[in-house]
């Protein structure tokens, strides 16, 4: 076939309307969803005490952060799904659940404390925290990756972990809800292993599945 | 070369309204830019340059099966340019170099002439015969009996519905032949 051919075919198919990126993601992570809620539901749960712990700030503020990493990370994503874009001028959206966190952890500081800041840090779940987030991310990010497939990105590793963020960023706010370490000092420690972990699988997935 | 693109990015718009003749002028307008920068590009690595008219069908392919991701308000040259440096330095790749691409490639690059004839036939039309039957038919009889949407599917009695769902399985499961070769 030579290109006169392939133009005349590629004219002829015109008329066929792809969806947008958009579209594609929310309806891939609207049908991962399910797998991670049932896991998280059957393994985990909700912490018994969640009543009392929402009248904790510091049990809020992590719900903050996660929400704030997933919705800046779907912005991302969606950004670098068009083939000309560049993280510049959107990768500062990244920086908002950093800097709710610090904002959470100077308010502790200034607190006064019932444990050693080395107690709160460590926490009692930091082996759950590291295993389920990540556990819990995997089918958000097939689901991620395969809506994302439907884009162009011109970086397939970065774009790849930015939905490895994303996917990160969801599980987490679904952790949060059952784990009884509310310091903003363990969310900054372990839940950042943890996300960093998933973002590195989807760098590695990315570079794979991304590529258009 | 503003009006250049201007033109481009009107033309890219009423394709995408439905303007199937806009959208084969602008593939046309397109082609000889994107060859000029595929032989440069080949020329650079130390590749032989008749391996470009594979290159450009490759980001013909790229450009049709990802044009939703162009943002109808912001100019179509860019995003054109992304996609052919992104497919450039893909095939440079394949064929064992690494190489640098400069976006200014494109932009700067005066059209090529007409492609040389090659003796061994194009990446695509050796994938297009690994195709299941009806697609491979439809597909033919557009491209190279330049049938019509409707003519092709009287010639095979089917519905036009189905010569353009067999039309566009076609084109993208030929591309990802190109990917996975």
């Amino acid at each position: 076939m030579d290109t006169d051919q392939l133009i005349r075919t590629l004219a002829a198919d015109n008329a066929h309307r792809a969806r947008p990126v958009g579209f594609a993601l929310m309806l891939a992570l609207l049908a991962a969803a399910p797998v991670s809620l049932l896991m998280f539901f059957t393994e985990l749960g909700v912490r018994p005490d969640v009543m009392v712990a929402m009248r904790n700030p510091f049990f809020d503020l992590k719900f903050a952060v996660t929400l704030a990493l997933a919705i800046s990370a779907i912005a991302v994503s969606l950004h670098l799904s068009r083939p000309e874009a560049s993280l510049r001028g959107f990768g500062w959206l990244l920086l908002a659940p950093v800097g709710i966190l610090t904002a959470g952890i100077g308010g502790e500081m200034m607190m006064p404390q019932r444990l050693p800041m080395m107690t709160r840090l460590v926490g009692k779940n930091s082996w759950v925290c590291l295993t389920a987030i990540p556990l819990l991310s995997l089918p958000i990010l097939a689901g991620a990756l395969l809506g994302l497939r439907h884009g162009a990105p011109s970086r397939p590793a970065l774009a790849g972990a930015i939905a490895g963020l994303l996917s990160a960023g969801l599980a987490a706010t679904l952790y949060a809800s059952h784990c009884t370490d509310d310091s903003p000092l363990f969310v900054a420690t372990w839940y950042t292993i943890a996300t960093a972990l998933v973002a590195a699988i989807g760098a590695l997935a990315g570079a794979k599945l991304l590529r258009y | 070369m503003r009006e250049r693109d201007d033109e481009w990015t009107g033309l890219m718009r009423s394709a995408i309204a439905g303007d199937s003749a806009a959208y084969h002028r602008l593939l046309k307008a397109v082609t000889p830019v994107l060859r000029a920068a595929a032989r440069r590009g080949l020329a650079r690595a130390g590749q032989p340059v008749d391996q470009s008219e594979d290159i450009v069908q490759d980001i013909l392919l790229a450009v049709h099966l990802k044009r939703h991701t162009w943002d109808v308000t912001a100019p179509f040259a860019p995003w054109l340019f992304a996609i052919a440096r992104n497919k450039l330095i893909d095939a440079l790749r394949r064929r064992g170099r690494r190489i640098f691409v400069d976006i200014d490639d494109f932009a700067e690059t005066l059209p090529g002439e007409a492609p040389a004839e090659t003796a061994s036939p194009s990446e695509v039309a050796a994938q297009l015969q690994t195709l299941p039957a009806r697609q491979r038919e439809v597909l033919q009889s557009i491209a190279v009996d330049s049938a019509s949407i409707k003519d092709t599917a009287a010639k095979f009695s089917m519905s036009e519905g189905a010569v353009r769902v067999a039309l566009h399985r076609g084109l993208t499961s030929l591309t990802a032949k190109l990917r996975e070769n």
